[in-house]
């Protein structure tokens, strides 16, 4: 019992947990830009399938790491492209059309692999990204070690929250982005395009959902495999709604699920095998469903989330 | 660029555009064959005799068609009433422990009472699975499509928790497999020494029922209202949420249905490879279908056709068998996209 309460103090668990995080946070972000500007997007587990593939692929083809996450990017904005054709001007069902583009870039993505590497049997590794200490602060015991002792992708994921949020709240497009989820005929009265806003926005967070997935092949796990996404982009859905649509709480819910995810690991470790170690695995999802209940009560959509804007319409 | 209604589509133009729409899944799954370094004819000549050019690929396709059929049906009836089911796969699993479960000898009875008691028992279980998520939608406002993909990796990972603990087959040699069902628990073959087995006549017979209660029934008047309508459906006086959950329990079911039938009439028995993504597949083929629970039948034939020849041509021509799941992803988008352009006329400016 103590050995379980331990853990919580170590700087080693914090470090894990925000480098857990850390592709949550990016998706998450992405996730909220989309639903902000009142279109779900369901594409986010395929999308960071192909993130993962597309970045770890052009640094296993000598490509460099930054060019790498580019490229993830880059695909991410393609397919984000792809699925805001369908839901913003032809208004198609943003469920279906979710689910299709995760299908679609999945299964591109496994064909792209094979074609690609036809023989192997274990994954190739790459070089990934290394740990950049901060010099000074990561020398603060704890918090300083778990925040400044990451790679440089967990430095851009604190510092696109930061962005995002100053973006939403603080410059004329975020407002209009905002408003494009809540009410898309004032926004067309001042003479902008709801269509234009929400395609952006689309694009812009699905090549962020696509750095997510590059995150865990590039800076974790160093080489792709197939399901390896294994529904994290279903769990940042969940993470956007429990952040009721704000770019800081929603890093803190990334930050507390993925410390939760780093506990039960370590859980795992001193249970010796008394509970089977599919009922930890289980965990993550079975926190979203709750996290999804204990927040629905209070939960405030954006108010024209799923609903397509027809210009003229009422 | 906007959106104008068309006058009533004649019937021509309402086969037109998912033609189409075929079509077009076809010239894109070429640039990949083309990618492949491979010719998109040859390929797709392999394709279709793979699927249907032999009495073997025949039966192969609609073995492989059944599990579609059950799926498809769940996710047909659900969309209908805008339930977002997306958790037949979980659905589909806890129907084959139930199989297991009733079906590896507790339940000494003769087939024609064994049968039907699995069949039911596992339609209870997958119901009950989709009532967690449906009850959380009406009580909770949760959406649906969040907790019912959720519960996929969760009921997944339970079924591994069965398998290598209480439904661990003895004599499997340490694989996390369940042992087999007794002979009463299985469902015949249709043709002695083929694998297309009694499943499939089930799931025909499914689709009908499934047809019947869409378009005969006041169930399936109020589906079909909740769907298009909430808001006029409960000005209406329709019990919304009732219906809701009335329809959570007849998709729930039927998915349980296609484990029940792949463990019972094709496998023997419970592993964790049972479905190949059955469950996110059947959404491809209801929409194919555009809901119509007798149009299920031929799209999860045509799906599974793709599916069952590109996994023999992939043996031959060496383009990846991951091109199938593609151009049933892409076959989804231009549908969808097709029954628009029947609907609307797209007007630019």
């Amino acid at each position: 019992m103590e050995q379980a309460l331990e853990i919580l103090f170590t700087a080693s668990f914090w470090v894990a947990a925000i480098r857990i995080a850390s592709p949550l946070i990016f998706a998450t972000m992405g996730e909220l830009i989309c639903e902000r500007a009142g279109v779900l997007n369901l594409g986010i587990e395929g999308i960071m399938t192909a993130g993962a593939f597309a970045g770890w692929f052009t640094v296993y083809s000598g490509g460099d790491l930054w060019t790498g996450v580019a490229v993830a990017a880059l695909a991410g904005a393609m397919f984000g492209l792809l699925h805001a054709t369908l839901t913003v001007p032809l208004g198609l069902s943003q469920h279906v059309v979710g689910i299709g583009v995760t299908l679609l870039a999945t299964s591109l993505t496994y064909f792209t692999y094979r074609l690609a590497l036809p023989q192997v049997t274990t994954p190739p590794k790459i070089e990934p990204f290394q740990p950049l200490p901060i010099p000074g602060l990561s020398k603060i015991p704890v918090l300083g070690e778990a925040l400044f002792t990451q790679t440089p992708l967990t430095y851009l994921a604190f510092v696109t929250v930061a962005v995002v949020a100053w973006m939403l709240y603080r410059t004329p497009i975020g407002l209009a982005v905002r408003a494009a989820g809540e009410n898309p005929s004032a926004v067309e009265a001042q003479g902008i395009s709801v269509t234009g806003l929400r395609m952006g926005a689309v694009m812009v967070g699905s090549a962020l959902m696509a750095v997510g997935g590059a995150f865990l092949t590039m800076s974790a796990f160093n080489s792709f495999f197939f399901e390896m996404i294994n529904g994290r982009g279903w769990i940042c859905i969940a993470l956007v709604v429990f952040g009721s649509w704000r770019p800081g709480k929603a890093l803190l819910g990334a930050i507390l699920f993925a410390a939760f995810d780093a506990y039960q690991i370590r859980l795992q470790q001193i249970s010796g095998g008394v509970v089977p170690y599919q009922v930890f695995l289980m965990m993550p999802y079975a926190l979203s469903i709750l996290a999804l209940i204990l927040v629905a009560r209070r939960a405030t959509y954006p108010k024209a989330l799923m609903i397509p804007y027809q210009k003229g319409e009422r | 660029m906007r959106l104008e209604p068309k006058p009533a589509p004649s019937l021509a133009v309402t086969l037109l555009y998912p033609v189409g729409a075929i079509i077009v899944t076809f010239l894109i799954a070429s640039l990949l064959v083309l990618a492949a370094g491979a010719s998109p004819f040859s390929v797709f000549y392999l394709v279709a005799k793979g699927a249907a050019g032999s009495q073997f690929a025949l039966l192969e396709t609609l073995t492989r068609a059944t599990p579609l059929i059950f799926t498809g049906l769940a996710v047909a009836v659900a969309f209908r009433a805008k339930l977002w089911n997306i958790g037949a796969e979980a659905q589909l699993y806890i129907g084959g422990v139930v199989t297991v479960v009733l079906g590896t000898g507790a339940l000494p009875l003769p087939s024609y009472l064994l049968i039907p008691i699995i069949m039911i028992a596992a339609m209870a279980a997958g119901a009950l699975l989709l009532l967690g998520p449906a009850i959380l939608k009406t009580r909770f406002g949760v959406d649906e499509v969040v907790t019912t993909l959720l519960l996929n990796f969760i009921v997944l990972l339970f079924v591994s928790m069965l398998l290598e603990g209480v439904l661990k087959d003895p004599t499997g040699l340490g694989w996390p497999q369940s042992s087999k069902v007794i002979a009463e628990a299985q469902l015949p073959r249709i043709i002695q020494g083929k694998r297309l087995h009694y499943g499939f006549v089930i799931a025909i017979v499914s689709a009908v029922i499934c047809w019947v209660i869409m378009k005969k029934t006041v169930l399936g008047y109020e589906m079909r209202a909740v769907g298009n309508n909430k808001e006029a459906a409960n000005f209406a006086g329709i019990p919304v949420n009732r219906v809701l959950i009335k329809t959570a329990i007849l998709s729930g079911g039927i998915a349980a249905l296609a484990g029940f039938s792949e463990v019972s009439g094709l496998k023997g028995n419970l592993t964790l490879d049972l479905s190949p993504g059955y469950g996110y597949s059947g959404i491809v083929v209801a929409m194919l279908a555009m809901l119509n629970p007798l149009g299920v039948i031929a799209s999860a034939i045509f799906v599974a056709g793709i599916f069952v020849g590109a996994d023999a041509m992939s043996r031959t021509a060496g383009v990846p068998s991951y091109i199938a799941q593609v151009m049933v992803a892409t076959a989804l988008l231009t549908m969808v996209t097709a029954i628009l352009l029947t609907r609307y006329r797209v007007r630019w400016k």
